[in-house]
Parts: C-alpha cells; structure tokens; sequence
C-alpha cells in the first residue's frame, strides 16, 4: 500500500493511529489484573478504618504526593533509611495509588510507628521545630478544622464499589468507628473486632475534646507500613 | 489578463486569536506560579501559613498551568491556524470552535479554583475533580469533531504531516484522559479511581508519560512541521523520514510510561518494555529533530537575522537534547539514581522550557504579525526575549542536574564504618543554594515571556490603531 492512501483517507489515518496507540499499553495493562503474583500474598493487609480513610483523604487534598513518595525500592540505603522495600500489596487498596515520584521530602511509605503523635502535632505545627533543615510548609489549619465526617459511609460505600473489601457492617459502623478511634465515644471493641487488634487508639492531636483534621492525618500517618507482617514473608521472584 | 479560478478562503482568524492571546496569558500565569513554588522550596514558611498557596497544592496548579492552560492554548491557536492554511478551507464550524475556547478556558478556570482549594484527584497531572473531568471530556470531543471535519472539507487531496500529528495528539489524549480518570464520585467534588495500586500506578504513568509523549511532543512537532519550513521559507527536509518518524513515534511512545516505575512494586517485566521501548524511542524522536533542524539546510544564514528562526533551531536542540537524556535515565541503572531527584524535574523544565515554550514562542510571533495584519512591533524584542528565555532554561537545568545528581549520591553514600553518610534532612539541607539558582532561572524565563506579552501588546495595539 502507497503511504499516499493513508496520507488522502481521515479515516485510515485515525483508526491506524488509534491502533497503533493502543497496543503497548494493552500489553503492560491488562496483564497486571491476571498475572498471578503480581499482587503477593502476604499477611495483615486490611483497608483502612474510616478515620485512617479521612486523613488520607486529607494527604490527598494537602498534595503531599508532590512532595513525598510512598514506595520504598530495593536498595540497601533504602532499605536502612526507610525499611523493608514496598510490597504491591501494601498499596492494593489505595484509590488512587500514592507512590509518588519525588522526594523533596523522605519516603512515608512506612512512617507508621518511627514518631510519636505529640512529634507529628509539633512537626505540622511547624516542621522546622523539629527538623531545622526542612522546607515543608505548616498546617496550623489541621489542628483547627474540625473533621468533617458526615459521609464517612458513603467513602467506604463508594469504595467497596470499586474492590475495597469493607463489610455491609463496617460501613454501617463507619461514624461510630471513626469516633472510637479518635477516643471520642463509638464503640471501641467492636473497631477492633471489624479491623484488627492492632488498630490504634489514640487522641492523635493532643485536643481530646474534638475530632480534628489533624487526628485523622496523623492516625493515617501512624499505621502507614505497619500492616503487613514480615516474620513469614518470603520474596518472591516476579 | 488570466483570472484565477482559485477563490481565497475566508479563514477564522478570530479563534486563533483568541487562543493566542489565551496563550501568552498562561504562559505568564504557568511560569509565575512555578517561580512562587520555586522560592517556596528556597525559603520555607513564604505561603504565610495560608492553606490555599502551600506547595502542595500549588504545584498542580504550576503544571496544568503550563502544560494544559499554556501549552493547550498554543495548540489550539496554532492546530486552528495550521489546519485550515494547510486544508485551503475555513475550520468546519464556528460554534464548535467558539465552544472549544469557551469550555477550555472555563476548564481552566475551575482548575485555578478547585486546586487551591484542595479539591484534588491526587494523580499527577490528572488532578481536576470529576465533574471538571467532563467537561474536559466534553470540550475535547468537540474539539476532534471540529479538526477532523475541517480536514474532511479540505481542497488539498493530502493531509499535510502537520495534521498528522495533530490528529494523533487528539485522538491519544481522549483514550489517556478518559481511561486514567475512571473513577466513582463520592458527592459532587469528589471521587475515588476505579483502579488502584499497582494497576494505578501503571495506568496514571501510561497517561502521565503520554500526556508528554503526544501532549508535549506529538501536538508540539504538528505545529514544528508548519512553522519551521514556514519561517525558513524552505520545504521540509525529507518527505520520507516524516512518514517513518510519525509512526514510529506513535507506536513506540505508549510503550515508555512504566520507566516512571523502576524498582517499585510494578512487576520487572513492565519495567524493562517500558525501558526497552524508551531506548528505541531516540531513534524517532531524533527523527524529528533531524527533519527540523535540516530543513534550514541552505537557509542557515537566516538565523542570522531572523530571531524566530532562532527560537525554532534552539528548541529543537532542546528537544534533541532532552529525548536523549530521557532514554538514559530510562535505564534503570540510571534510573535508580536519578528517579525522586531534582534531575527528573530539570529533564522535565529542559522539554517544557527549551522544547515546548521555546517552539511556542517562535509560533506566536509567526502568527501574530499575519494574524493582525502588521509587522511585529520590535524584532529587537524578540532577540531579548530569545536570550533570556536561553539563560533562563539553561540556568535551571544546570542547577537541578547538580541537586538531582548530589542528592542521589547524598542518599546512597555511606562512610566507613558502613553507616549511611547524611541523614535526609542533611540532603535537603544541601538543596538550598541550587534551589534558590533554579528560582533566578525562573524569574530570567519569566522575565522573557514578559517582553513577548509586552511585544504582542504593541503588536496588537498598532493595528488596531491601524
């Protein structure tokens, strides 16, 4: 055929760029949803509780992505800085995916744990307080803003809808648990009954007397890496 | 004396104006807010506590700024221009172009609204909310409906190569757009993606890599393939080359979006085809520059004289220069130094600054002239700007090469006990200088594309004076 033909048809020329555009990313798409193995199997993974659900939320409409990753790679500097490297498991319920593509700040994919609530209050207060050299803004708002949390249910609705695997009874529980877990009323034992025993319970914000913006960051924060458990797992090759 | 038989079409003009116009605004827009992010880095605590200008949320705004608001704008003005020149025919119809300007900009508009705000998808790039989504949605089918009826009332038999790539830049972004922003909303401003993680991540890069892939490079060689041999008053060096690098180009680009992913938990497979495909992406995209640059062959004493011309050969160095470095620091080896620096952010400013904004510029000042009916009012202003926009990129990318590099090593050096050398705070510690180096090349672009605002004003001004 005469490149002349395609040059003098909209048609040929649209549908065979369509085409051709089309075949390298069915090629390294759709194989990722039945590969098995590209998701490992591992133990612990749970979605989040709906307060964790709200500071992500939050981490969200802050743009922390542009700032830090949440995906820790394979080295040995990484692996010494940051932890174990990120499992595609560990991010196997995050709508969207955070992983990030800078580090102007460190990678958070396993912050859960390495600092206590009143140093994540003192650092989004005003990062350079406890960190001198940082260039990250300040949150004051977050510790002022009350939670809003009114349709709490309906997050944890619209994301079992798309694969997140939350029970009809931690969406109907969604309000109470939140509450429970920023030790504002709820129903504690039943929080840990319907995600885990490991689920922290805490006034992360240092203000018992309200819910704020910040307790919901900060309980993010906090169980970020600390999920899967790593005593049995064995790498695999992918 | 013979008449001609051929009748002199009634261009549009005034959409191609409007965008222009449209287009040297965003540009001021896009890279003042890159300047403000950039001295947000060099002195922490310049936002004054005010939520709605902190980095984070700012930055989207810097990029879809330039890339959608600036970088859309041109290619709207200049695919509106180029198609009805090269297809002897007036665009297929008035209200679809009028709505395409109308809907862009309030797309853009919403964006300048919601982000600071914090109503943000959270993917890179694809952060408008749902209902802005639509819209865009909307606009762009117009837009396809718009371009492709123009070119099917065309008076030429062919479809000059420019158009090619527009009609490839159109009909990629509508698949990329509507297939990374799949999503369930929540209530009226928000929505959570229909995929997630790993899968996530490979389909956000696939729409990420090609929104430079046929965005920023595609659209941007359809405007070069008409204004470069316009300009030069040659033809276009070989006819030949332009078929194999088009489609090439268009094969192969889709391929690269997974080097985004080295060493994530994204499979190695997808890695390497992405890396592999990145590597053969040189051989098209040198293609391009290639065809470029040698249709000056036998009008190179121009450049001389005509400062356009400059704009046109120093973005398509630019763009040589940047669709190698890309390649490379696709290797993972590279990769796994450079990815999370500043070296991807100087790579990135090296193909939007000296590539994008550089043919644009050239573009611009091309059209206005025969747009308004006038000569430009200063060519010595243009050669200004010309200059400043060249200091002003290669300042900035030197300073991100050298951050992005010493930051990488910073990270992985240890001393010799076998302890890891500096602690990340001490890295971020060692940006300040270069990021404050960065904000002066910022302000240098900036203050070029002040002296084209200034220049088109005139321009405009002394015709309608007439």
């Amino acid at each position: 055929m005469q490149h002349a033909t395609i040059e003098k048809s909209i048609p040929l020329m649209a549908i065979l760029t369509l085409v051709l555009v089309s075949i390298g990313g069915l090629v390294e798409i759709v194989p990722l949803f039945f590969i098995k193995g590209t998701i490992e199997k591992v133990d612990g993974m749970r979605p989040y509780t709906p307060l964790e659900l709200k500071g992500r939320d939050i981490y969200i409409r802050e743009g922390c992505y542009n700032c830090h990753s949440q995906m820790i790679r394979p080295f040995r500097d990484e692996a010494e800085r940051y932890g174990h490297y990120s499992l595609a498991a560990e991010s196997m319920y995050d709508h969207p995916f955070q992983w990030g593509s800078k580090r102007t700040g460190p990678d958070l994919a396993r912050i859960g744990g390495k600092y206590s609530n009143q140093w994540h209050h003192a650092h989004m207060m005003r990062p350079q307080n406890v960190v001198p050299e940082s260039v990250m803004p300040a949150y004051p708002w977050l510790a002022k803003n009350a939670l809003d949390y009114g349709d709490i249910d309906k997050r944890l609705r619209a994301l079992s809808k798309v694969g997140v695997p939350y029970t009809e009874e931690q969406i109907s529980s969604a309000k109470q648990d939140l509450m429970a877990q920023a030790l504002a009323g709820g129903d504690p034992a039943g929080l840990n009954k319907r995600y885990g025993n490991k689920v922290t319970k805490d006034d992360f914000d240092g203000q018992p007397d309200k819910i704020s913006e910040l307790d919901a960051l900060v309980a993010y924060l906090q169980m970020l890496g600390t999920l899967v458990d790593f005593s049995g797992y064995q790498a695999q090759t992918r | 004396m013979h008449q001609t038989s051929i009748q002199k079409p009634v261009y549009d003009y005034d959409i191609v104006k409007y965008f222009t116009i449209g287009s040297v605004i965003y540009a001021i827009v896009g890279f003042l807010v890159g300047v403000i992010l950039a001295l947000e880095l060099t002195f922490p605590g310049l936002n004054g506590d005010i939520p709605y200008i902190t980095f984070g949320r700012l930055r989207p705004l810097h990029t879809s700024a330039v890339i959608f608001a600036f970088g859309g704008s041109v290619l709207f003005a200049t695919s509106y221009y180029v198609v009805q020149r090269t297809c002897r025919v007036r665009l297929f119809s008035d209200f679809l172009s009028r709505f395409t300007f109308w809907g862009w900009n309030l797309v853009v508009v919403l964006v300048v609204i919601t982000y600071p705000l914090g109503l943000s998808q959270g993917k890179e790039y694809a952060e408008p909310i749902w209902p802005i989504d639509l819209l865009i949605t909307v606009v762009w089918v117009a837009y396809f409906i718009n371009y492709v009826g123009t070119l099917a009332r065309r008076q030429e038999p062919h479809i000059y190569v420019a158009n090619w790539f527009y009609l490839a830049f159109i009909i990629t972004v509508a698949l990329l757009h509507i297939v990374n922003n799949l999503a369930i909303p929540v209530n009226l401003t928000d929505s959570y993606p229909i995929f997630s993680g790993v899968q996530d991540a490979m389909i956000q890069w696939w729409y990420g890599h090609n929104a430079v892939g046929f965005f920023l490079t595609a659209a941007f060689l359809g405007l070069m393939y008409y204004f470069v041999p316009k300009q030069a008053e040659r033809p276009v060096y070989s006819y030949r080359l332009s078929i194999v690098h088009f489609w090439a180009l268009a094969f192969m680009y889709i391929w690269a979006g997974p080097h985004h992913l080295h060493y994530t938990a994204l499979p190695d497979w997808a890695g390497t085809l992405g890396a592999t495909f990145s590597i053969m992406l040189l051989l098209p995209s040198w293609g391009g520059m290639i065809n470029g640059i040698m249709t000056l062959s036998g009008a190179w004493h121009k450049l001389r004289t005509d400062p356009i011309l400059r704009f046109f050969i120093a973005s398509l160095s630019f763009y040589g220069m940047s669709t190698f470095e890309g390649p490379m620091m696709s290797l993972k080896s590279v990769n796994a130094l450079s990815h999370y620096t500043d070296w991807t952010i100087g790579h990135v400013h090296s193909g939007a600054l000296g590539w994008v904004a550089m043919v644009s510029f050239g573009a611009i000042y091309h059209m206005v002239p025969r747009l308004w009916g006038v000569a430009i009012h200063s060519t010595t202003l243009i050669n200004l700007h010309f200059w400043l926009a060249t200091i002003g990129v290669v300042i900035y990318i030197v300073a991100m090469w050298i951050s992005g590099i010493m930051q990488g090593l910073m990270w992985r050096a240890y001393d010799s006990f076998g302890n890891l050398s500096y602690s990340f705070a001490e890295t971020v510690a060692a940006m300040h200088p270069y990021y404050l180096i960065r904000a002066i090349g910022g302000v240098v672009f900036l203050a070029g594309a002040l002296v084209m605002a200034y220049n088109v004003y005139m321009t405009i001004r002394g015709a309608n004076r007439g």
